[in-house]
This record gives C-alpha cells, sequence and structure tokens, in this order.
C-alpha cells in the first residue's frame, strides 16, 4: 500500500514537472508557432510598449514553412513584433525569433542553423572576407546611437562639440566643470569592447579613437543594464541605441552633438552622423517564406510602427545622408 | 503454478535458463549503470577536448604566445580576419582578486559558524542555522548581484565617497555572502565527523570548552575545512553572473579594493553574443575559457591531495 502511494506520488511529481517544462516553453517568448500564449514575453523588450499591439494586419503572402532568426537584441523587439504580425497574416508560417547577439545572428546563418541573421553592423566587420561573401545584406531599418548622461549634469550640459566628447572619452577632459558643468568627476559608462552599439559609437562620434578604459570607465554587458547604471551614477556619460530611449526617464537626459539633437529627422537630413543600418542577413537567396517576411518588414506601415519603436526608415534619408555610409 | 512436491519445485527451478536468470538479477543493472557511466566521462572527455582545440587557435591559428596571454595587460583582439593583441592578464588577476579577498571575508564567518553548529549549540544549529545556510544555498546568483547593484554599490560609493561604488570590494562582498555556506557546511560536516573521543579526552584533561575547540577539534578538521575553502574558491572563481553586475568590468589592472576591473567570467559573457566563429576575439574567449577550466582542474586536484590527507587522520 505504502509502494502504491510512493509510485502514485512519483508519477504526479513527474507529470508536474514535465507539464511545466512545457509551459514556461510556451510563454518563453523565443517560439511563436501554434501557442497563442508566446506574444511579447513581458520583460525582454521594454521599448515595445502597447503601441505596437494596436497594429495594421500584415498582408497575406501565401506562403507556408518556417522562419527562424537570431542576433541583434537592439533588432530584436522590431523583428519580435513583425513576426508576430506576419504569422497572424500567415497562419502556415511557423517562426521562431531569438536574441543573442550580432556574432550569434552571424554565426547561425553562416552556419545554416537559421534562416535571418540579424546584426547592427555589417557582415564585414565581423566576419573574414569571405564568409562575409556568401551572406545577403538587407537593410531593414536604422539605428541612431544617442549620448545620454546622469540628470545632475543634463541641467548645465545640453550640449557637447565633437572635440569636447572625444576629448571625454580620451581621458583628457575628466571632470564636468571643464565642459560647463557642475565639479564632478565624469565617469564613463561603456559597452563591451564587441557591442555593435560602441562601434557605431566608435566610427561616427569620436572618428575611430578608441575609448578610455580605467578608474574612471565602467562597462554593462547590455543596453538596459547601461541604462540603469547611467541613471543611478552621479557624474555618468554613456551611448544607448535610440530604440532603447522611447520612454522617458526623470534620471537621465541626452545631449546635443555640435548642437544637434539625436532624433531621426536630423539623421535624415544629414544633420546627425551616428547611426547605422540594421541589418537582417540571409544565406545566399532566401526561400519564398523567408522572402515574404523580409519585405513585410520593408512594407510603409511596419516602417511607421517602427519608427514609434525607436528605429528609423531608410527611405526618408536624403539623399546627402544616404551617400554618408 | 503451483508445485506437487518441494522436489518439483527445485526440479522446475533448476531446468530455467540460466543465463536468462543472471541477466535479470545481474547483468541489466550493470550494463546499465555501466552505459551511464562511461557517458559521463566521455562527456567530460569531450568538453575538455573542445575546450582545448578551441582555446588553442588563439596560438595556433592567430601565433600568440602562452606567456603574452598570460602576462600582457594588452588586449585588443581582433574581428573580421584581424589580428590585434590578447593579453588577459587583467581578467586573470581580476578573477584571482575578487575570489581571493572574496575567500577571506567568508572563511572566518564560515569556521565561525561551523564551530557554533558542532560544539558551541548543536540544538540551535540543527533546528535553526542549518535551514539558513541552505537557503542561502539555493538563492540564485543573478539575485545576489541584483541587491549587490541597488544597496552595495550605492552604499560604498556614499561611505568612501566615490563617484561610483562599482569596485572589487563590492564584488568580493557579494561573492563572499554567495560561497559562505558551502564553506561553513562543508567546514560543520568536518567538525561534527570528529570521533566523540578526542572531545572526552580533551575535557579529562582539564581543557575548558573552547580550548578543546581550538586545539583540537578545529585542528583535527583542518582538511575538511581546507577541502571546503577550496570548493568555495572553486565556486568564487566561476562566477560570472552576480561578479560582473557589481565589478564594474573596466579594462584595468586591480591596484586598490575601490577600484573597477573585470573578470575572466565576466569578459566572456559579455563578449561571447557579439563575435564570431574563428575570429580572433571569439579565440581568444575560448583561451580563457580553457584557463577556467585548467584552474578548476587545479582546485579538484588540491580537494583530492586535501582528501587523501583527512583520510590518514
Amino acid at each position: 500500500m505504502k509502494k502504491l502511494a510512493l509510485v502514485i506520488l512519483a508519477l504526479v511529481l513527474l507529470v508536474g514537472t514535465l507539464s511545466a517544462c512545457g509551459s514556461s516553453n510556451a510563454s518563453g517568448g523565443q517560439t511563436t508557432n501554434n501557442s497563442p500564449a508566446a506574444t511579447t514575453p513581458a520583460g525582454s523588450a521594454p521599448t515595445a510598449g502597447g503601441s505596437a499591439s494596436q497594429a495594421a494586419p500584415a498582408p497575406a503572402a501565401n506562403v507556408s514553412g518556417s522562419i527562424s532568426a537570431s542576433g541583434s537584441s537592439a533588432l530584436y523587439p522590431l523583428v519580435n513584433i513583425a513576426a508576430n504580425q506576419f504569422k497572424a497574416a500567415n497562419p502556415n508560417v511557423s517562426m521562431t525569433i531569438a536574441a543573442g547577439g550580432s556574432g550569434t545572428g552571424l554565426n547561425n546563418v553562416l552556419a545554416g542553423t537559421v534562416d535571418i541573421g540579424n546584426s547592427d553592423v555589417y557582415a564585414a566587420e565581423k566576419l573574414d572576407a569571405g564568409d562575409a561573401a556568401k551572406l545577403t545584406d538587407h537593410k531593414v531599418c536604422l539605428i541612431g546611437v544617442a549620448v545620454i548622461v546622469n540628470a545632475d549634469v543634463a541641467a548645465t550640459v545640453k550640449t557637447l562639440t565633437s572635440d569636447q566628447l572625444k576629448a571625454i572619452f580620451n581621458g583628457t577632459t575628466n571632470n564636468w566643470k571643464q565642459v560647463g558643468g557642475p565639479d564632478e568627476q565624469i565617469t564613463i559608462v561603456n559597452r563591451p569592447t564587441s557591442s555593435g552599439t560602441r562601434a557605431l559609437f566608435t566610427k561616427w562620434a569620436l572618428g575611430g579613437q578608441s575609448s578610455v578604459e580605467g578608474d574612471t570607465s565602467l562597462q554593462t554587458d547590455d543596453s538596459n543594464a547601461l541604462l540603469t547604471t547611467v541613471g543611478n551614477t552621479k557624474g555618468t556619460i554613456g551611448y544607448l541605441a535610440l530604440s532603447y530611449l522611447n520612454v522617458a526617464s526623470a534620471n537621465i537626459a541626452t545631449v546635443q552633438i555640435d548642437g544637434v539633437d539625436p532624433t531621426y529627422e536630423n539623421i535624415y537630413n544629414d544633420k546627425y552622423q551616428v547611426w547605422g543600418y540594421e541589418h537582417m542577413y540571409t544565406n545566399g537567396k532566401p526561400n519564398a517564406q523567408t522572402q515574404a517576411f523580409l519585405d513585410y518588414m520593408m512594407t510603409p506601415t511596419m516602417l511607421t510602427q517602427a519608427g514609434t519603436l525607436g528605429y528609423g526608415d531608410p527611405s526618408k534619408l536624403n539623399a546627402d545622408a544616404a551617400k554618408s555610409r | 503454478m503451483a508445485y506437487a512436491s518441494d522436489k518439483d519445485f527445485t526440479q522446475k527451478r533448476l531446468n530455467q535458463p540460466l543465463l536468462n536468470k543472471k541477466w535479470r538479477t545481474e547483468y541489466a543493472g550493470r550494463t546499465l549503470v555501466t552505459i551511464f557511466g562511461i557517458f559521463i566521462i566521455l562527456l567530460a572527455l569531450t568538453i575538455l577536448g573542445f575546450l582545448g582545440y578551441r582555446g588553442s587557435a588563439t596560438f595556433l591559428n592567430y601565433g600568440h604566445s602562452v606567456a603574452e596571454f598570460l602576462f600582457s595587460t594588452n588586449w585588443n583582439p581582433g574581428e573580421a580576419g584581424q589580428s590585434g593583441t590578447v593579453g588577459a592578464a587583467i581578467f586573470i588577476v581580476g578573477s584571482l582578486t575578487v575570489s581571493g579577498f572574496a575567500l577571506l571575508i567568508a572563511t572566518p564567518f564560515a569556521i565561525a559558524m561551523a564551530i557554533f553548529i558542532s560544539d558551541i549549540s548543536p540544538k540551535i544549529g540543527s533546528r535553526f542555522l542549518r535551514p539558513v545556510l541552505e537557503i542561502f544555498v539555493g538563492i540564485p546568483s543573478v539575485v545576489y548581484g541584483w541587491i549587490g547593484l541597488t544597496v552595495l554599490v550605492p552604499f560604498i560609493a556614499n561611505v568612501f565617497n566615490l563617484p561610483f561604488g562599482f569596485s572589487v570590494l563590492a564584488a568580493s562582498i557579494v561573492v563572499a555572502v554567495m560561497i559562505f555556506p558551502t564553506i561553513a557546511s562543508v567546514a560543520t560536516d568536518a567538525m561534527q565527523a570528529i570521533p566523540a573521543e578526542y572531545r572526552d579526552a580533551s575535557y579529562a584533561l582539564g581543557s575548558t570548552r573552547w580550548q578543546m575547540v581550538w586545539h583540537i577539534k578545529l585542528r583535527s578538521a583542518m582538511p575538511g575545512i581546507l577541502t571546503g575553502i577550496v570548493l568555495g574558491l572553486a565556486r568564487a572563481f566561476g562566477e560570472a553572473l552576480a561578479v560582473a553586475m557589481v565589478v564594474g568590468q573596466s579594462t584595468r589592472f586591480v591596484d586598490s579594493l575601490l577600484s573597477p576591473t573585470n573578470t575572466l567570467t565576466a569578459v566572456i559573457t559579455a563578449n561571447m553574443g557579439n563575435t564570431v566563429n574563428g575570429s580572433e576575439y571569439n579565440d581568444a574567449l575560448w583561451s580563457m575559457a580553457f584557463l577556467l577550466l585548467l584552474i578548476s582542474f587545479g582546485f579538484i586536484i588540491l580537494i583530492r591531495v586535501l582528501g587523501r590527507k583527512r583520510n590518514e587522520l
């Protein structure tokens, strides 16, 4: 009798564990296939606020099969929303969208484990020439990078010249009073050296000069952690993709570069230089369903939505701005 | 089945195929266990081989010397087929400093706890302190890191009047809290395993309780306590998440407890997703992973040696 009870208990536990695994899978947010619960996961996309949910329906493309994508965490919120809408219009398509970093995306698409590899940077900046040539680039949107400072500096420092910015990041300027701010040490908050956001910032804001590493510089793994660190630490300066600045924060403020605000309006007009393309790479020519999804990413409705999420529309670039990249 | 007689029963049993019976009673279980055992050994060897293969590319494909990797502070690996510098000394020293200092903080508390549980008040110890230790072990490292980030980092900035509190000190304290229960429970087991005769003999010679604890029990339990300390050190060395959140991740050589630095595990976590296979950057990260494995082997050998000492007692 006792034995029987034990067996039943073990079974109950086993079933409980299995079903727990199943449900956590479904709500994990990575697979949008056949699970109504798997929409945008709560914590993963702070920028993907309410605005995205009441989106225009995607056009039915009469395609079926599976589409998988991985890579850039900066692009992830947008791709994830697009995937949900695309899936709603094309019920025969199953989609798996993951983040993991630009390097992971390029690795995976090159190895053929995903259909699309998302990247913040050109493949040629990560892969060697031979591998980069195998991939087809789809520039789906723009991403701007803004300089942000802690709120205690923001009141007095509204704008920095390019030279001041370079001096801050190479360590020559180390107190805010040297650029008209309070008498406070400047603390630089970087992203890891391999980060796409850092690459964009280094190339277009600092003219390729690498940031000083030392007593006065910190580093954070991801953009959300950077936002928290700059918000909580006095005298900090950092840089963030505009898609992370959708939600206003009282603790931080953006800073103009040479008197120009970091907005897409200024990027389109070739006034603000710190921006890059977001890339979705395919290994050679994409299959039908992947092509349909890439087309959908670049439809006007999707690009309007991308605008509200903090991404830019490549078609709005004026001739000079488009030529600059 | 009914048997006409005992003799009939014996005859029937003897007629059963012997191998079939032997298979059920002996070989089936033995085979299963052997398969699982071999699988785990193969898995360990595969991981070792894989890390060795990926970790050696920095030196074989990109021609860096092991000395550069271990002793240079010049960290600027290339991407996209480019070659740079792969000096990882800053991160190696960072890892050593954080875990070493964490050990210095945690060990006195852990040993005090072990003495308290085994000798001062076994009743409170087993009813209250042991469960508390187990709760400590169960808290995920991200929670420790988060608490460190929100409470400890601003606190250190305030107390020492610094612009920010991200520092070796913050990381060491967070890690100390994490490894303290490991050391404490292994040390407690070691203390409790000392035969009662030792205690009785000590009392019979007229020593006080503290003299007995200090001179007899602690001395006898030392190999076990050291095993706990090495286990704690191994855990501290391998911790990535909590450390990364509070250490500041600044690529600079440690020169004070209040300065930020970076560790091997934190560098790997921060950059692995952003680099591609076969690039120098990625290979340098694999070399660090291999180094971590070698260091943990070192810890395991140390534990073995200490364990042998304990058995000799």
